[in-house]
């Protein structure tokens, strides 16, 4: 299975399907029940970040491979706002009130890699990967 | 090298009937009463190793160039067998390296006469045949190591089985050192029993595990959350005194999981919370 | 636009979430559910999750909600049917949904409700 494919994501629907889109795709390449709905939930929780906090953006997922094994690669960019400060941003503390309540350090946790670039004015883009 | 291969063919070519069949004599005599292997395989074997070595030294290039590809797989094929067959490493080499009597027979038969010559090829014979046991005795130990493998993924899946010891109350005897991988996936296979049956606890034991780490507890406690959230609950038994030990010199916060010393009083506890009584008959 | 469809079950009410959920249909759903609450005089809310097989921060801020206003009308919430991956998945992103009962499916679930809300009752002094 390989391919890549670019989601807009303007609106609730779009976050929608760009989930089931991830779905589909972790589905087809063979990852494990638990997998799928760790990248999907990343997947969900970058997206609505992008539509809500960063005014709309796009959602590319491409498969990739490396060293023998095969993986999926999120790419979830806007044109936003970005963010101030990043570390802030990655601290956890959903309840608390530390961090900045994206979701951003949860997201994380569910994939392998993870990347994030901000430009306060200019936008952020996150960049994910879970592999096989 | 091409001079051997020329002159090597030949031999194989002119006497090919007669080597196999000293060869599968001195074999056999061999392997008289092992029930192992067959005549009629072992027949089918030489056969094959005689027809792929004629085909590859016709050519050129040395046992690892791609002209000798097919007789390597050969080797490779039989290393495989025989150690599925439980055979031992020398017990596989001796197929090949028993092959170097009927050689240097026919060897002798055909240069005799002359003496220079009889040593050269005797020593390019050895020489190759020496190569070819040293990578059948290679892929022997490769093919070793995958079996050995294999049993110990089936130990494992055999060492960690989810066992309901009443209605609602599902237990995972954990054995052994538990490594990340292997955490998550038994962690997995207890929550999907529990949502297929439908017990409401859980014991996880560990009474046979060595050594808690960070890690491990970590994965434990998410297991034990994951659970919590599903609607079920889950207790820890067989936690040990160094085990105990451990946890609190890590800092590790059990988060109110209710532990016990043994899986019995884990089950006692588990069938009091599900309301039953255990008396004796009068 | 689709409408989660609300069970009536005795003193309880069950929700089946079986479609994808996005912020109007959460939204309607929250409106429909209190609306019912109070029509009702219901005791208990039962939200089955099982054909769910994702769960992030806007369906749990959703539950959450649920949870809460439906306490504020005198409605016990407990989740039920939450699968496997979606349990490992909600510990790993840290959502551990606080204050959120659970129950393993919906017979259990209801259980759940009636023993709550007998509680609740003895320590209200009954009504």
């Amino acid at each position: 299975m390989a391919g890549s494919e670019s989601i807009p994501l303007t609106s609730e629907q779009d976050v929608v399907f760009a989930r089931q889109t991830v779905r589909r795709v972790a589905r087809q390449m063979d990852f494990s029940i638990v997998d799928q709905t760790k990248i999907v939930t990343a997947a969900s929780e970058l997206a609505r970040n992008a539509l809500v906090y960063g005014g709309g953006g796009v959602l590319e997922w491409e498969t990739i491979g490396e060293n023998g094994r095969e993986g999926l690669r999120l790419t979830v960019s806007d044109k936003g706002p970005g963010i101030e400060d990043l570390t802030l941003a990655m601290k956890d503390g959903w309840t608390s009130g530390k961090g900045l309540g994206l979701g951003l350090p949860g997201a994380k946790r569910l994939v392998n890699d993870f990347a994030i670039t901000s430009t306060p004015g200019r936008g952020t883009t996150v960049i994910v990967t879970k592999w096989k | 090298m091409e001079d051997t291969q020329f002159r090597a063919h030949a031999i194989l070519k002119k006497y090919g009937a007669g080597i196999l069949a000293d060869w599968t004599a001195d074999l056999a005599e061999g392997l008289k009463n092992d029930r192992r292997i067959s005549e009629s395989e072992l027949g089918n074997q030489t056969r094959e190793f005689l027809l792929l070595l004629e085909a590859a030294t016709s050519g050129e290039g040395g046992v690892e160039s791609a002209g000798w590809a097919t007789v390597r797989e050969f080797l490779d094929g039989i290393s495989r067998s025989r150690a599925q067959q439980g055979f031992t490493a020398d017990e596989t080499a001796t197929l090949i390296f028993s092959f170097k009597k009927p050689l240097f027979e026919y060897l002798r038969k055909e240069f005799g006469k002359d003496p220079q010559v009889l040593a050269d090829e005797t020593w390019k014979a050895t020489d190759l045949i020496d190569r070819l046991g040293l990578h059948t005795v290679k892929s022997f130990q490769a093919a070793r190591e995958s079996i050995i493998n294999r049993q110990q993924e089936e130990l494992l899946e055999l060492s960690t089985p989810v066992v309901k010891l009443w209605d609602g109350v599902l237990a995972l005897p954990m054995i052994g050192t538990l490594d990340s991988a292997r955490t998550q996936v038994v962690m997995e296979t207890l929550l999907q029993r529990i949502v297929d049956t439908g017990s409401e606890i859980a014991i996880i034991d560990i009474t046979g595990v060595p050594t808690v780490d960070t890690l491990t507890a970590q994965h434990l406690l998410k297991t034990v959350t994951a659970i919590r959230m599903m609607g079920a609950d889950c207790i820890i038994s067989g936690i040990r005194p160094q085990i105990a030990q451990t946890i609190v010199h890590l800092g590790i916060d059990l988060q109110g999981v209710t532990t016990k010393a043994t899986l019995a009083d884990a089950l006692g506890l588990a069938l009091k919370r599900s309301g039953l009584v255990v008396s004796k008959k009068v | 636009m689709e409408r989660i469809p609300i069970l009536r079950m005795g003193r309880f009410l069950l929700v089946t979430i079986q479609i994808e959920m996005d912020d109007q249909i959460a939204l309607a759903l929250q409106d429909d559910l209190t609306l019912q609450i109070q029509k009702t005089s219901a005791r208990g809310v039962l939200i089955d999750i099982s054909a769910v097989e994702t769960v992030d921060s806007f369906i749990g801020r959703m539950i959450g909600n649920i949870s809460a206003m439906s306490l504020i009308l005198d409605a016990r919430t407990v989740v039920v049917g939450m699968q496997p991956a979606v349990a490992i998945t909600l510990v790993e992103l840290g959502l551990t949904l606080p204050g959120v009962r659970t129950a393993l499916n919906v017979e259990r679930g209801m259980a759940l409700l009636a023993v709550l809300d007998e509680q609740f009752e003895v320590a209200s002094g009954g009504e």
